[in-house]
């Protein structure tokens, strides 16, 4: 009894005082949490093919990388920004650390994805000031860190084995791009590039998990199709033509959308909201951008797989997209 | 199926009172009749302290153009004119007349006999109107004549009757349509006669298919000539004037411009019946159907209400106010005003009253903007909310201007999908208010 009487908010109740405050007076009930679990779900086949190629190693990987890029943003606002809301409830940090797993292989070190993870919320995300004002995609800055620093480490994928229970020791391969980058080995099957039977990162290796979890997304409404697939159809078509023009040289449209991580950039880097543009049609141009990007570096550079970079740079374009594309008007016309 | 084409959302439409027949509401002890219910200069009193007046008597006259009269809904003396709390939340002058009797002034009929023929010519069919004292019942409470006398050198084309009632919880226009059908038919045939116009087209969501029946059938059987009704896919904001004329008939009203720039008259529906009554029965505008309605709510229903009453009367036929109300709104949850308290007048405007529960009251936390560009993709006028708002914190009125704040319809679209639970509308709002006072002063600069 004696609470009630210092309950403010019992006492309110009491006096039957009302809210006012503007309209509207209802909301969808959505919220930053249900969008970021979205994501999280829409990775779940994928996550269940890397654990079933890259078994135990896939498994220290992703649980590394997830619960430090947690531990980090929970140090750094606790610590650093001595702020009192702690914001890994939100779920981006647990996303954040699934998708750089995801962009790693699964026989890396664990002090490696540690300082990855630290890289990726320390300078990707809180140094800017935390969700929504990083301009790169954190993920992404956290496993080109490790790329360039680990050139190695970064680039020895272990071969898929199902079931398999070894780590540090597991047997590694060549990716399918660095095999026509280089021209030697057997390229896989297209079934099994489907399904994901090849050497890679995490995340990237089954085509048909990552559209699983494309179609999900896009039915629950947490993105629309406009990223995604202008970078698709503008990688298949840059590639479609030089493969026309010379098919010995250049590989099939087919294999470089199936490999080397396009259809996981494409599908969940790529579609990061902090960092990608806000109108329909910054979107398209974004992903075009995304596209040429990949298909040059792929081809003409140095790196056997661009679509990091690809995504990274036009990420720094996003605020020009911004400023300059703007949404579609109701009734364009203005009338003075 | 037709519906605008930029943005819009979905929201649960909870239309509890669907189907509920109008029902009558005694006659409060007290009516408080506001002289300025509406958009337009207040009008100006014309009875006095201890006057006795009639049900339909004139009691503010029109000050202006864009302003409407006034009338008594009551017979009774009036015991004060002084300033009340309305639904807007200000206090404005306000005429209180004690009830005694229900006396109706000479010449309203108050027969529930349909009166087909109107052989009045256009400019005495919008004399009646503004005499009537008729303003938009949507609620943005325009005056109705203003919208029939279309500014020199433009035309109109098409009527386009809004019976879209998008906002969730109300179903005070729904009812109205099923109960007096053949009179709105009458007044759609009455105003397009006022402003000269061969088509009508009536926008009715498709959740209320009963409705488009109706009408389909009715206009048949009764040969209206050139009234079509066109379903509508069920988004909001329908309703909005502009959303529903590029539903219903295809054209977008530029930006900054009148309806009728497109050759677009658009009237509610109530509105409609209101102008039947006032052409065909000689009836002011002194009662209106209002929604009572809420999630706990014991007798959600529709009601007819004279204007003035308080509210707190029309609630107690409804089952009283629920124990767990945490807010209440004069109007939909989308666009209606939180009110504070119940002790205000029904006004032309009062479409309905609802009961949130103490749990729905409140605004969650806000959080940072993910730029997820939900906003943006669901605003009808194809503006970037988000944007906005940043400019809006930081006092960027020019650039606000420059992206086009003034084009914002209020809808609360963006504020009602936001996952950051950002007040994005509230700062546009506020944006909107300090550029139209930037754009008046540039237009009439000081001396």
């Amino acid at each position: 009894m004696n609470e009630q009487i210092h309950n403010p908010a019992q006492q309110k109740s009491a006096e039957k005082l009302l809210v006012v405050s503007p309209a509207p007076h209802i909301h969808s009930g959505d919220s930053i949490s249900k969008n970021m679990l979205g994501v999280i779900i829409a990775l779940i086949p994928a996550y269940l093919v890397a654990l079933y190629f890259f078994g135990l190693g896939a498994l220290i990987v992703s649980i590394t990388a997830v619960i430090s890029c947690m531990l980090f943003e929970y140090l750094i606002q606790r610590f650093l920004f001595r702020s009192k809301s702690v914001t890994i409830g939100d779920g981006s940090a647990i996303l954040t650390g699934l998708l750089l797993s995801f962009n790693l292989p699964s026989n890396l070190p664990v002090w490696m994805v540690v300082l990855g993870a630290l890289v990726a919320i320390g300078i990707g995300k809180m140094s800017f000031g935390g969700l929504g004002n990083n301009p790169f995609n954190p993920a992404l800055v956290g496993r080109v860190f490790l790329l360039i620093s680990f050139p190695v480490q970064m680039t020895s994928w272990p071969r898929p084995i199902p079931m398999n229970m070894q780590y540090l020791d597991a047997e590694t391969g060549p990716t399918v791009l660095a095999m026509i980058k280089n021209h030697f080995g057997q390229l896989p099957e297209t079934t099994d590039m489907l399904i994901g039977n090849m050497g890679g990162s995490l995340g990237e290796v089954s085509a048909i998990a990552l559209l699983i979890g494309l179609a999900y997304m896009l039915i629950r409404k947490i993105i629309t199709w406009h990223i995604p697939v202008s970078i698709l159809f503008t990688v298949f078509a840059f590639t479609g033509i030089l493969y026309l023009v010379n098919p010995e040289t250049y590989a099939s449209p087919l294999v470089h959308l199936l490999t080397g991580g396009l259809l996981l950039g494409a599908i969940f880097m790529a579609t990061d909201y902090v960092t990608s543009p806000m109108s329909k049609v910054g979107m398209i141009i974004y992903g075009i951008g995304i596209g040429i990007i990949t298909v040059v570096i792929r081809v003409f550079g140095a790196y056997p797989e661009g679509v990091s970079f690809a995504i990274l740079i036009m990420n720094a374009f996003t605020p020009l997209i911004n400023a300059y594309i703007k949404p579609k008007r109701f009734g364009e016309k203005i009338k003075k | 199926m037709k519906t605008f084409k930029i943005g819009g959302i979905h929201p649960n439409d909870n239309k509890f009172s669907a189907g509920k027949r109008i029902l009558p509401v005694a006659l409060p002890k007290q009516v408080i009749i506001p002289l300025a219910a509406y958009l337009g200069a207040p009008s100006v009193a014309v009875v006095e302290k201890g006057e006795k007046v009639k049900a339909g008597q004139l009691v503010g006259k029109a000050n202006g153009f864009v302003s409407s009269n006034v009338h008594s809904s009551v017979s009774g003396k009036v015991v004060k004119i002084e300033p009340a709390l309305d639904a807007s939340g200000y206090k404005r002058m306000s005429v209180f007349i004690d009830v005694e009797g229900d006396e109706w002034m000479e010449g309203i009929d108050r027969s529930t006999e349909i009166i087909r023929e109107c052989r009045l010519t256009k400019e005495e069919i919008i004399q009646k109107i503004h005499d009537a004292g008729i303003v938009g019942l949507g609620g943005a409470t325009f005056p109705a004549h203003v919208k029939l006398t279309p500014p020199p050198g433009k035309k109109a084309e098409v009527l386009v009757i809004n019976a879209v009632e998008c906002e969730p919880y109300l179903t005070c226009d729904h009812q109205l349509m099923m109960e007096h059908t053949e009179e709105i038919l009458i007044g759609i045939s009455i105003l397009m006669k006022a402003l000269q116009v061969e088509r009508t087209v009536i926008g009715i969501e498709n959740n209320k298919k009963d409705a488009i029946e109706l009408f389909k059938n009715r206009i048949q059987a009764r040969s209206f000539d050139g009234i079509e009704v066109v379903a509508l896919k069920v988004q909001y904001p329908q309703g909005g004037e502009k959303q529903l004329i590029d539903a219903a008939i295809g054209r977008q009203v530029p930006s900054g411009a009148l309806p009728i720039e497109v050759g677009a008259v658009v009237q509610n529906v109530g509105t409609v019946f209101a102008i039947y009554e006032a052409v065909q029965k000689n009836k002011p505008l002194i009662e209106r159907v209002v929604t009572i309605t809420g999630k706990s709510l014991l007798n959600p229903g529709n009601y007819m209400v004279r204007i003035g009453t308080p509210l707190a009367n029309v609630v107690e036929l409804a089952g009283g106010m629920p124990a767990d109300t945490g807010k209440i709104i004069g109007g939909g949850p989308m666009m209606g005003r939180a009110l504070m308290s119940l002790d205000i007048p029904t006004a032309k405007g009062s479409a309905g009253v609802l009961f949130m529960a103490e749990d729905e009251a409140r605004r969650k936390e806000m959080k940072n903007c993910i730029r997820c560009a939900k906003c943006v993709s669901v605003c009808p006028m194809g503006l970037e909310p988000f944007l906005l708002m940043a400019q809006g914190e930081r006092e960027m009125w020019p650039e606000m201007e420059n992206d086009r704040v003034m084009d914002c319809i209020e809808c609360g679209s963006c504020s009602y999908t936001c996952p950051a639970n950002r007040p994005l509308l509230d700062y546009i709002r506020q944006g909107k208010f300090t550029v139209s006072g930037i754009i008046r002063n540039r237009k009439t600069p000081n001396p």
